[in-house]
């Protein structure tokens, strides 16, 4: 019962993202940024498809289940990516329709006159990115392994999940991922609420008595650190920091800002996104509920489907599993959908071979999305890490771009030199705190320590060759030139 | 690249004061409030504020964008 109401909704949704394409010409302009025609409502619901993932679905209340207090950070630093997006996304769409920018690579070879810098942010945003994508590969698979009682193994319902993601990528692109978040956003937002508030009425009575017993039994679980050893407050401080700066520096997201109609679009979507995060409390209602419910669960990961499964009738935890199965196909879609145009646009054709014409691409971008397809469900298989330390893991590693592109669109003493340094310190920072699993760092978020190093690498570098500065003046004043956005020069 | 007015990034700034830094002084438990545990409160009702603190932001930049929009009279 379950399964067949959450096959219905996920065919339902690929017909939609089939769809999308009609009427438009799909070329590569079309493909990426959906020809930069979207208004208002069609990028809020684009981004928030994106943002509201199975990492804040699943991977919230299993935060909230496992570990306590520190899941507050997912509230911390979702309002504040948002205000940081007020500043930076208006300025970046400027330049990207100038330059006609549509990837996040693109903004950097740009900007810093250097393919080779290009290349290698392409890189590293390809490589961040397939964690992410192994988060919505892991949720479906939970989803299906619930829903069907362990009838169906994790593996093939991977597999055939993302044959679909593929399929409506390769066909529609962006304009396809957005109409699916239509659905998805509707479904979801609707579970979130009748979810987050029948959950806790139905065992305690209601959500201030689920937190009074949680607190009398649990009186440690509910503040920093919880059920950890090291995730206080200045992890908190750090990690709130981190994701906030380097939200918008994930490729995908970046890239959506290209999609706006409008400067001016992107500025209203930064005032009103927060109050959608409102739906996040109530996820983490259900892992706090099943912290005193279901004791021993050996995934927290599973805490919201199982707590699900365990109250309602089965249609209901289709419905969820449904929504949520989406939700991880939207977002694995746009994943898919960057890094491919990424690898094929910012890192195939100049290193590789720069005759190549737009169209084919395209052409190797669609073959980059089966590759990459491929790699996550291979990864999705063998890897154990839970849906949140997976985010960490990647934000840390895309936050290190924050700093080439902020001072890329307000300094302009900034150089090539300077940011390839910084990037290169800081990622080899993330990488070294982090295979050597010493994050949290004294206490510190390690991507944080990463971005600070950055920082200094890039600002000491760019001093010591400020002569490049002359050279790329030219460069530098036509970005500064860059018209004040908006419908200027539309007609 | 015209950077943002200072008005507009102080508002930007309270936010980051009140969800972010002060951590420590409304990570506790009681005194729950509509039944929430008070750190959950807080940066709940920081969802609801933050967009408010933005609609400052936005009046302030918005007019400076339009000016320089017209300035330079859509010539691209």
């Amino acid at each position: 019962m379950a399964l067949t109401i959450i096959t219905a909704i996920v065919v339902i949704g690929s017909i939609v993202g089939f769809l999308a394409r009609y009427h438009h010409k799909m070329d590569l302009e079309q493909w990426t940024v959906g020809g930069r025609g979207f208004g208002l409502v069609l990028v809020w619901l684009l981004m928030a498809g994106e943002i509201y993932t199975t990492y804040t679905f699943l991977g919230a209340s299993g935060w909230a289940y496992s570990r306590g207090g520190p899941v507050l950070y997912i509230l911390g630093y979702g309002p504040l990516m948002y205000v940081v997006s007020f500043y930076i996304l208006p300025p970046l769409w400027d330049v990207g329709r100038k330059y006609k920018l549509q990837t996040q690579a693109d903004f950097f070879q740009a900007r810093y006159d250097s393919t080779w810098l290009g290349a290698f942010v392409a890189l590293i945003g390809v490589v961040c990115l397939i964690p992410y994508l192994e988060i919505q590969l892991t949720g479906l698979g939970l989803i299906a392994e619930v829903a069907s009682f362990g009838a169906i193994q994790r593996t093939p319902a991977m597999i055939i999940a993302f044959a679909l993601v593929a399929a409506f990528v390769f066909v529609s692109g962006v304009r396809g991922v957005a109409w699916v978040s239509v659905i998805k956003d509707l479904l979801l937002v609707f579970a979130a609420i009748f979810v987050g508030i029948a959950i806790p009425h139905i065992y305690f009575g209601g959500i201030g008595d689920m937190f009074a017993a949680l607190a009398r039994e649990k009186p440690n679980h509910l503040t920093m650190p919880g059920a950890t050893q090291n995730l206080g407050h200045a992890w908190y401080v750090t990690t709130v920091l981190l994701a906030g700066v380097g939200f918008y520096m994930w490729p995908h997201f970046f890239a959506a800002s290209f999609t706006a109609r409008s400067g001016k679009v992107l500025r209203r979507n930064a005032v009103i996104m927060p109050l959608y995060g409102l739906t996040v409390p109530l996820m983490l209602f259900v892992g706090f509920t099943a912290v005193l419910v279901l004791p021993n669960l050996s995934n927290g990961d599973l805490s919201l489907l199982t707590m699900v499964r365990k109250t309602f009738p089965a249609w209901f935890l289709g419905i969820i599993g449904g929504a949520g199965a989406l939700t991880a196909m939207v977002t694995a879609a746009i994943q898919l959908l960057s890094g491919a145009t990424l690898y094929a646009k910012n890192l195939f054709r100049p290193v590789l071979s720069p005759g190549m014409s737009d169209e084919q691409v395209a052409k190797v971008a669609k073959i980059m999305v089966l590759v990459l397809s491929t790699g996550a469900v291979i990864l999705a298989i063998y890897s154990s890490l839970s849906l949140v330390s997976l985010w960490l893991l990647g934000s840390a590693g895309v936050a290190q771009f924050f700093p080439g592109v902020v001072l890329g669109l307000f300094s302009r003493r900034v150089t090539t030199a300077g940011v390839f340094a910084g990037m290169a310190a800081g990622i080899s920072v993330v990488l070294f705190l982090m295979l050597t699993h010493r994050d949290p760092f004294y206490g510190w978020n390690a991507g944080l320590i990463a971005l600070c190093v950055n920082f200094l690498t890039t600002a000491t570098v760019s001093l010591l060759t400020l002569k490049q500065v002359d050279r790329l003046e030219a460069t530098i004043r036509a970005f500064a030139a860059a018209p004040a956005g908006d419908e200027a020069g539309l007609s | 690249m015209k950077r943002p007015s200072l008005g507009a990034m102080l508002c930007g700034l309270v936010p980051f004061a009140a969800s972010c830094f002060s951590v420590s002084l409304w990570d506790r438990v009681y005194p729950m409030v509509l039944g929430l545990p008070f750190n959950f409160f807080w940066l709940t009702l920081w969802l609801a504020i933050t967009p408010l603190c933005m609609w400052g932001a936005y009046r302030l930049e918005e007019p400076r964008s339009g000016k320089r929009r017209r300035e330079q009279g859509g010539s691209l």
